[in-house]
């Protein structure tokens, strides 16, 4: 047997069961909660700010091509995307089209 | 109801769920699962390994991390304790959508079965829709749309492994750009109750200014320092204040 096996092990172990614990733990927890509850309401809030650091963490500090952008274009196509989608009576389509489009020109502007 | 219509309806909602498929934040996944697919070919990651990643581990920041680190050559340990850390927001996730989904006979293998669908976009397409879906179909609903999206980013994976080496730069950083403004939109856009829009940009900012105090575990500070934080203020601040305004109504004159 050669070591083809290695990296699935390593994916099972270190990627598998590294991220089912938590959403076990979570089915664990959530079963105690009630709906409504005070508790919920603070399980929601952690819930909404590791997502949202997660997301800000993947502009401010990207993997892949977005790391060559440089940080200001980065952060102002998120920016304005996001303030058309409050002008724009928050429809989802419009922050993703302009965020998308002003990276896009920004980098093809920069001769990528 | 008879048991046939029982299994009437439930097809029924499993179907509409599997329906969520073609809903912008199943398609902006998907475009994000071609990046990986490229991502993966190019960190060196075999297409098998790729395919058994999406469909074992499918949330995508870890797994972003597991071929950072595998490509490094970094021990299975060190891989463990990085994915770990990046996967601790999945418990408050699963924990605030389960007491949404279950009814008194749902039972919790189901559940254990159902949390591994979770990650991000459904998580925010359960937060959207699942108050739209008749309780005792709430379960069924989610499976059907989770067992969909993370079969076809498996499948997606399979095939665009390797077809892209690389994309234009100008494509590829668009790609990488679409998932975290979907989610600044969409979170924002579904979010009922202040404490949801205050831990918002509480963790917006504090999570890249973390980041550079103390890495590695700045989401986690980020998330459970700031969540707390936004939920005091809401309580003692927000909610309080209005009490006290009712309350001085109520006793008042």
């Amino acid at each position: 047997m050669g070591d083809d096996w290695w990296p699935y092990i390593v994916i099972a172990v270190a990627g598998w069961l590294a991220t089912d614990i938590w959403r076990w733990l979570g089915v664990l927890a959530g079963n105690r909660l009630n709906e409504d509850s005070e508790a919920l309401y603070w399980v929601r809030a952690v819930a909404t700010a590791l997502v949202m650091a997660v997301t800000a963490k993947l502009i401010v500090f990207p993997t892949g091509t977005l790391a060559d952008a440089p940080l200001w274009l980065r952060l102002g196509a998120a920016g304005i995307g996001f303030g058309a989608f409050l002008i724009a009576g928050q429809r989802i389509g419009v922050a993703v089209v302009t965020s998308t489009l002003l990276l896009g020109l920004g980098l093809y502007w920069l001769g990528f | 109801m008879s048991p046939s219509s029982d299994t009437q309806s439930a097809s029924f909602w499993f179907l509409t769920g599997m329906r969520g498929i073609t809903s912008l934040p199943a398609i902006i996944l998907m475009t994000s699962f071609v990046g990986f697919s490229a991502f993966a070919f190019e960190s060196g990651i075999s297409r098998g390994e790729a395919i058994f990643m999406t469909i074992s581990i499918w949330a995508l920041p870890a797994k972003m991390i597991l071929v950072g680190m595998m490509a490094s050559g970094a021990h299975i340990a060190a891989c463990f304790v990085a994915v770990t850390l990046s996967s601790i927001r999945m418990m408050p996730m699963v924990a605030s959508l389960v007491p949404e989904m279950r009814t008194e006979r749902t039972s919790t293998w189901l559940l254990l079965l159902l949390s591994h669908f979770v990650a991000i976009t459904a998580w925010v397409f359960a937060t959207q829709r699942l108050r739209d879906v008749p309780r005792e179909h709430r379960a069924t609903f989610f499976a059907g749309f989770g067992i969909t999206l993370t079969l076809t980013n498996t499948v997606i994976v399979a095939v665009c492994y390797g077809v892209v080496e690389a994309f234009p730069p100008v494509v590829s950083g668009a790609l990488f750009m679409l998932t975290p403004v979907y989610f600044l939109a969409s979170i924002w856009a579904t979010a009922r109750q202040a404490v949801v829009r205050l831990a918002f940009v509480i963790g917006v900012t504090s999570g890249p200014l973390l980041a550079l105090v103390s890495p590695g575990f700045d989401v986690l500070y980020a998330g459970i320092g700031g969540g707390t934080l936004a939920y005091l203020i809401d309580r003692f601040w927000i909610r309080g204040r209005k009490r006290t305004v009712q309350a001085e109504k109520l006793h008042g004159r």
